[in-house]
Protein backbone atom coordinates (compact mmCIF):
# COMPACT_ATOMS: atom_id res chain seq x y z
CA UNK A 1 0.00 0.00 0.00
CA UNK A 2 2.35 2.42 -1.16
CA UNK A 3 1.28 6.11 -0.84
CA UNK A 4 0.48 8.14 -3.28
CA UNK A 5 3.49 10.58 -3.46
CA UNK A 6 3.46 13.77 -5.59
CA UNK A 7 6.33 14.15 -8.18
CA UNK A 8 7.37 17.69 -8.80
CA UNK A 9 9.78 19.03 -10.88
CA UNK A 10 11.77 22.66 -10.46
CA UNK A 11 12.98 24.76 -13.49
CA UNK A 12 16.46 27.02 -12.69
CA UNK A 13 17.02 29.93 -15.19
CA UNK A 14 20.83 29.82 -15.37
CA UNK A 15 21.14 33.65 -16.11
CA UNK A 16 19.00 34.97 -13.97
CA UNK A 17 21.23 32.60 -10.29
CA UNK A 18 23.70 34.42 -8.96
CA UNK A 19 25.83 30.96 -7.71
CA UNK A 20 24.38 32.07 -3.85
CA UNK A 21 23.60 27.53 -2.98
CA UNK A 22 21.16 28.50 -0.76
CA UNK A 23 18.79 26.24 -2.53
CA UNK A 24 21.69 23.76 -2.56
CA UNK A 25 22.01 23.74 1.02
CA UNK A 26 18.40 23.28 1.66
CA UNK A 27 17.33 20.63 -0.88
CA UNK A 28 15.98 17.66 1.21
CA UNK A 29 16.90 15.45 -1.26
CA UNK A 30 20.59 16.92 -2.54
CA UNK A 31 19.24 17.10 -5.96
CA UNK A 32 20.66 20.58 -6.43
CA UNK A 33 24.12 20.92 -7.66
CA UNK A 34 26.72 23.76 -8.88
CA UNK A 35 27.26 23.97 -12.16
CA UNK A 36 31.10 24.07 -13.43
CA UNK A 37 30.03 26.48 -16.63
CA UNK A 38 29.83 29.79 -15.87
CA UNK A 39 26.68 32.14 -17.12
CA UNK A 40 26.86 35.76 -18.49
CA UNK A 41 27.39 37.53 -15.02
CA UNK A 42 30.49 35.31 -14.29
CA UNK A 43 28.60 32.80 -11.87
CA UNK A 44 28.78 29.75 -11.18
CA UNK A 45 24.68 28.48 -11.52
CA UNK A 46 22.75 25.97 -10.11
CA UNK A 47 21.29 22.99 -12.09
CA UNK A 48 18.67 20.86 -11.17
CA UNK A 49 20.46 17.22 -11.17
CA UNK A 50 17.46 15.23 -12.50
CA UNK A 51 17.17 17.54 -15.66
CA UNK A 52 20.89 17.58 -16.20
CA UNK A 53 21.66 14.23 -16.69
CA UNK A 54 18.15 13.21 -18.25
CA UNK A 55 16.21 11.00 -15.61
CA UNK A 56 12.41 10.59 -16.39
CA UNK A 57 11.59 9.06 -13.03
CA UNK A 58 11.89 12.51 -10.73
CA UNK A 59 12.78 12.05 -7.58
CA UNK A 60 11.70 15.71 -6.81
CA UNK A 61 8.69 16.36 -4.60
CA UNK A 62 8.08 20.00 -5.88
CA UNK A 63 8.35 20.71 -2.06
CA UNK A 64 9.48 24.41 -3.32
CA UNK A 65 11.95 24.85 -0.37
CA UNK A 66 14.26 25.83 -3.00
CA UNK A 67 12.45 28.20 -4.70
CA UNK A 68 11.37 29.49 -1.43
CA UNK A 69 14.96 30.54 -0.11
CA UNK A 70 15.93 31.78 -3.92
CA UNK A 71 16.70 35.49 -3.63
CA UNK A 72 16.61 36.05 -7.62
CA UNK A 73 13.22 33.86 -8.59
CA UNK A 74 15.69 32.04 -10.59
CA UNK A 75 13.34 29.02 -9.66
CA UNK A 76 9.79 27.67 -11.09
CA UNK A 77 8.02 24.92 -9.06
CA UNK A 78 5.76 22.78 -10.88
CA UNK A 79 4.02 19.90 -9.21
CA UNK A 80 1.44 17.00 -10.60
CA UNK B 1 2.30 19.20 -13.80
CA UNK B 2 1.07 22.79 -12.57
CA UNK B 3 2.74 25.70 -12.20
CA UNK B 4 3.10 26.33 -8.25
CA UNK B 5 5.78 28.79 -7.48
CA UNK B 6 7.18 31.73 -10.14
CA UNK B 7 7.61 35.22 -10.35
CA UNK B 8 4.88 37.39 -8.55
CA UNK B 9 2.36 39.54 -10.85
CA UNK B 10 3.47 42.81 -9.01
CA UNK B 11 7.36 42.68 -9.57
CA UNK B 12 8.33 43.92 -12.84
CA UNK B 13 10.90 41.49 -15.26
CA UNK B 14 13.92 43.01 -13.89
CA UNK B 15 16.97 41.23 -12.48
CA UNK B 16 17.91 42.01 -9.19
CA UNK B 17 20.76 44.12 -9.04
CA UNK B 18 21.45 42.62 -4.99
CA UNK B 19 24.66 40.85 -4.09
CA UNK B 20 24.48 37.07 -4.36
CA UNK B 21 22.31 35.47 -0.93
CA UNK B 22 21.16 39.01 -0.19
CA UNK B 23 17.73 39.34 1.79
CA UNK B 24 16.72 42.20 0.79
CA UNK B 25 15.41 40.10 -2.85
CA UNK B 26 13.87 37.97 -0.64
CA UNK B 27 11.82 40.34 1.44
CA UNK B 28 10.92 42.17 -2.10
CA UNK B 29 9.19 38.86 -3.41
CA UNK B 30 7.12 38.52 -0.10
CA UNK B 31 6.11 42.06 0.04
CA UNK B 32 5.29 41.74 -3.96
CA UNK B 33 3.13 38.08 -3.09
CA UNK B 34 1.13 39.41 -0.29
CA UNK B 35 0.55 42.53 -2.40
CA UNK B 36 -1.04 39.88 -4.72
CA UNK B 37 -2.73 37.75 -2.48
CA UNK B 38 -4.62 41.14 -1.10
CA UNK B 39 -4.94 42.22 -4.67
CA UNK B 40 -4.19 45.65 -3.85
CA UNK B 41 -1.91 46.34 -6.53
CA UNK B 42 -4.21 49.60 -8.21
CA UNK B 43 -3.89 50.92 -4.11
CA UNK B 44 -0.56 50.42 -2.69
CA UNK B 45 1.99 52.92 -2.51
CA UNK B 46 5.48 51.95 -1.50
CA UNK B 47 7.97 54.52 -0.03
CA UNK B 48 11.68 53.17 -0.57
CA UNK B 49 14.85 53.91 1.46
CA UNK B 50 18.00 55.30 0.66
CA UNK B 51 20.32 52.27 1.04
CA UNK B 52 20.50 49.69 -1.14
CA UNK B 53 16.61 48.91 -1.41
CA UNK B 54 16.37 52.92 -3.02
CA UNK B 55 16.31 51.19 -6.92
CA UNK B 56 12.91 49.09 -5.51
CA UNK B 57 10.92 50.86 -7.91
CA UNK B 58 12.87 49.06 -10.46
CA UNK B 59 11.45 46.12 -9.04
CA UNK B 60 7.56 46.42 -7.90
CA UNK B 61 5.11 47.40 -10.60
CA UNK B 62 3.29 49.72 -7.89
CA UNK B 63 3.22 52.90 -7.40
CA UNK B 64 6.63 54.65 -5.63
CA UNK B 65 7.02 57.81 -3.92
CA UNK B 66 10.63 57.93 -2.63
CA UNK B 67 11.39 59.48 0.01
CA UNK B 68 15.10 61.51 1.02
CA UNK B 69 17.41 59.39 3.57
CA UNK B 70 15.18 58.04 6.97
CA UNK B 71 12.16 60.19 6.25
CA UNK B 72 10.18 57.03 4.93
CA UNK B 73 8.11 57.58 7.82
CA UNK B 74 7.11 61.34 6.94
CA UNK B 75 6.23 60.64 3.55
CA UNK B 76 4.36 58.08 4.22
CA UNK B 77 2.64 60.14 6.72
CA UNK B 78 1.58 62.67 4.25
CA UNK B 79 0.79 60.35 1.26
CA UNK B 80 -1.39 58.25 3.67
CA UNK B 81 -3.27 61.44 4.98
CA UNK B 82 -3.45 62.85 1.15
CA UNK B 83 -4.97 59.82 -0.25
CA UNK B 84 -6.50 57.68 2.34
CA UNK B 85 -8.23 55.11 0.57
CA UNK B 86 -4.36 53.78 -0.48
CA UNK B 87 -2.40 51.83 1.32
CA UNK B 88 1.16 53.17 2.22
CA UNK B 89 3.63 50.87 2.90
CA UNK B 90 7.76 51.98 3.79
CA UNK B 91 10.66 49.79 3.08
CA UNK B 92 13.36 50.86 5.48
CA UNK B 93 16.95 49.33 6.16
CA UNK B 94 18.55 49.73 9.90
CA UNK B 95 21.18 52.72 9.17
CA UNK B 96 17.71 54.55 6.96
CA UNK B 97 15.19 53.80 9.93
CA UNK B 98 17.43 53.48 13.16
CA UNK B 99 19.62 56.48 12.26
CA UNK B 100 19.23 58.82 10.27
CA UNK B 101 15.25 58.42 10.88
CA UNK B 102 14.84 57.91 14.23
CA UNK B 103 13.05 61.08 14.95
CA UNK B 104 10.64 60.71 11.93
CA UNK B 105 10.16 56.96 12.78
CA UNK B 106 9.21 57.62 16.46
CA UNK B 107 6.75 60.24 16.02
CA UNK B 108 4.96 58.64 13.02
CA UNK B 109 4.75 55.58 15.51
CA UNK B 110 3.59 58.00 18.41
CA UNK B 111 0.89 59.71 16.10
CA UNK B 112 -0.45 56.45 15.64
CA UNK B 113 -0.02 56.86 11.65
CA UNK B 114 -2.03 54.24 9.78
CA UNK B 115 0.93 53.09 7.89
CA UNK B 116 2.83 49.74 7.60
CA UNK B 117 7.01 49.70 7.78
CA UNK B 118 8.84 47.10 6.87
CA UNK B 119 12.18 47.21 8.74
CA UNK B 120 15.01 45.24 6.88
CA UNK B 121 17.50 44.87 9.74
CA UNK B 122 20.74 43.64 8.71
CA UNK B 123 23.29 45.06 11.10
CA UNK B 124 25.71 46.95 9.04
CA UNK B 125 25.56 49.41 6.38
CA UNK B 126 25.40 47.78 3.27
CA UNK B 127 25.08 50.21 0.18
CA UNK B 128 27.78 52.41 1.31
CA UNK B 129 30.72 49.67 2.23
CA UNK B 130 29.88 47.73 5.51
CA UNK B 131 30.39 50.66 8.47
CA UNK B 132 28.71 49.97 11.61
CA UNK B 133 24.90 50.52 12.18
CA UNK B 134 22.86 51.69 15.14
CA UNK B 135 22.18 47.72 14.88
CA UNK B 136 25.87 46.58 14.47
CA UNK B 137 25.93 43.57 17.61
CA UNK B 138 28.71 43.63 20.10
CA UNK B 139 31.86 42.20 18.92
CA UNK B 140 31.05 42.01 15.51
CA UNK B 141 33.73 43.44 12.82
CA UNK B 142 32.73 46.11 10.32
CA UNK B 143 35.10 48.65 8.40
CA UNK B 144 34.73 51.23 11.27
CA UNK B 145 34.98 48.52 14.05
CA UNK B 146 38.03 46.58 12.79
CA UNK B 147 38.39 45.57 16.51
CA UNK B 148 35.04 44.51 16.85
CA UNK B 149 31.83 47.11 18.77
CA UNK B 150 32.93 47.52 21.91
CA UNK B 151 29.94 48.75 23.91
CA UNK B 152 32.02 51.21 26.17
CA UNK B 153 32.89 53.18 23.02
CA UNK B 154 30.19 52.77 20.29
CA UNK B 155 27.35 51.78 22.38
CA UNK B 156 25.51 48.74 22.24
CA UNK B 157 22.79 47.87 19.75
CA UNK B 158 19.85 49.68 19.82
CA UNK B 159 16.31 47.50 19.88
CA UNK B 160 14.61 50.23 17.80
CA UNK B 161 11.31 47.49 17.29
CA UNK B 162 11.08 47.25 21.37
CA UNK B 163 11.30 51.01 21.40
CA UNK B 164 8.45 51.38 19.35
CA UNK B 165 6.28 49.01 20.98
CA UNK B 166 6.53 51.61 24.39
CA UNK B 167 4.45 54.28 22.20
CA UNK B 168 0.81 54.15 22.43
CA UNK B 169 0.04 54.34 18.66
CA UNK B 170 1.55 51.44 17.56
CA UNK B 171 -1.00 48.20 16.91
CA UNK B 172 1.27 45.40 15.66
CA UNK B 173 5.14 44.65 16.20
CA UNK B 174 6.89 41.52 14.65
CA UNK B 175 10.48 40.89 14.43
CA UNK B 176 11.11 37.67 11.89
CA UNK B 177 13.75 37.19 10.09
CA UNK B 178 14.82 35.27 6.47
CA UNK B 179 17.46 32.59 6.96
CA UNK B 180 15.66 29.43 6.93
CA UNK B 181 12.35 28.79 4.91
CA UNK B 182 10.29 28.33 7.58
CA UNK B 183 11.53 31.53 8.78
CA UNK B 184 10.88 33.00 5.05
CA UNK B 185 7.39 31.35 5.26
CA UNK B 186 6.53 33.19 9.19
CA UNK B 187 8.26 36.45 7.68
CA UNK B 188 5.35 35.93 4.90
CA UNK B 189 2.89 35.73 7.29
CA UNK B 190 3.89 38.82 9.50
CA UNK B 191 4.01 40.90 6.35
CA UNK B 192 0.23 40.22 5.28
CA UNK B 193 -1.19 40.76 8.81
CA UNK B 194 0.80 43.82 9.40
CA UNK B 195 -0.98 44.92 5.45
CA UNK B 196 -4.43 43.69 7.17
CA UNK B 197 -4.04 45.92 10.39
CA UNK B 198 -3.67 49.03 7.87
CA UNK B 199 -6.66 47.98 5.74
CA UNK B 200 -8.50 47.46 8.59
CA UNK B 201 -7.53 51.04 9.79
CA UNK B 202 -6.59 50.17 13.19
CA UNK B 203 -2.88 52.02 12.96
CA UNK B 204 0.69 51.78 13.20
CA UNK B 205 1.90 48.15 12.17
CA UNK B 206 5.81 47.32 11.50
CA UNK B 207 7.71 44.56 10.79
CA UNK B 208 11.49 43.97 11.67
CA UNK B 209 12.93 41.32 9.10
CA UNK B 210 16.61 40.23 10.19
CA UNK B 211 18.54 39.62 6.75
CA UNK B 212 22.03 38.83 5.88
CA UNK B 213 24.32 40.94 4.30
CA UNK B 214 26.58 38.19 3.33
CA UNK B 215 29.09 41.03 1.16
CA UNK B 216 29.66 42.82 4.14
CA UNK B 217 29.59 40.38 6.87
CA UNK B 218 32.73 38.72 4.79
CA UNK B 219 30.37 35.10 4.98
CA UNK B 220 29.16 32.87 2.48
CA UNK B 221 25.46 33.12 2.23
CA UNK B 222 25.25 30.07 3.82
CA UNK B 223 27.17 30.70 6.46
CA UNK B 224 25.68 34.18 7.02
CA UNK B 225 22.37 32.84 7.23
CA UNK B 226 23.57 30.55 9.80
CA UNK B 227 25.30 33.47 11.19
CA UNK B 228 21.50 34.86 11.87
CA UNK B 229 20.60 32.20 13.78
CA UNK B 230 23.64 31.51 16.11
CA UNK B 231 24.58 35.05 16.71
CA UNK B 232 22.38 38.04 15.69
CA UNK B 233 19.17 36.60 17.19
CA UNK B 234 20.66 36.19 21.07
CA UNK B 235 20.20 40.18 20.33
CA UNK B 236 17.27 40.61 18.20
CA UNK B 237 15.35 37.20 19.53
CA UNK B 238 12.06 36.53 17.22
CA UNK B 239 8.80 37.16 18.39
CA UNK B 240 5.82 39.13 18.21
CA UNK B 241 6.58 42.16 20.36
CA UNK B 242 3.54 44.06 20.31
CA UNK B 243 -0.38 42.76 19.57
CA UNK B 244 -3.40 45.25 20.18
CA UNK B 245 -5.13 44.00 17.31
CA UNK B 246 -7.40 41.57 19.23
CA UNK B 247 -8.42 44.37 21.83
CA UNK B 248 -9.34 46.66 18.90
CA UNK B 249 -10.90 44.15 17.04
CA UNK B 250 -10.55 41.41 15.33
CA UNK B 251 -9.30 41.89 11.31
CA UNK B 252 -11.85 41.26 8.99
CA UNK B 253 -12.03 37.91 6.72
CA UNK B 254 -10.20 37.64 3.59
CA UNK B 255 -12.99 36.44 0.68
Amino acid sequence: MAAKSKRGLIKIDAELCKGCYLCESVCPLNLISISERLNQKGYHPAVYIEEDIGIKEHKCKGCALCAIVCPDIAIEVYRE
Amino acid sequence: MKKVFGKPKCLKDAVFHYCPGCGHSIIHRLVAEVIDELSIQEKVIGVPPAGCAVLAYDYFDIDIGESPHGRGAAVATGLKRALPDRIVFTYQGDGDIAAIGTAETIHAANRGENITVIFVNNGVYGMTGGQMAPTTIIGQITTTTPGGRNEKRDGAPIDLSEMLALTTGTVYIERTAVDTPKNIIRTKKAIKKAFRVQMAGLGFSLVEVLSACPTNLKLSPVQANEWIGSTMTTYFPLKVIKDKVGKLGALPHLE
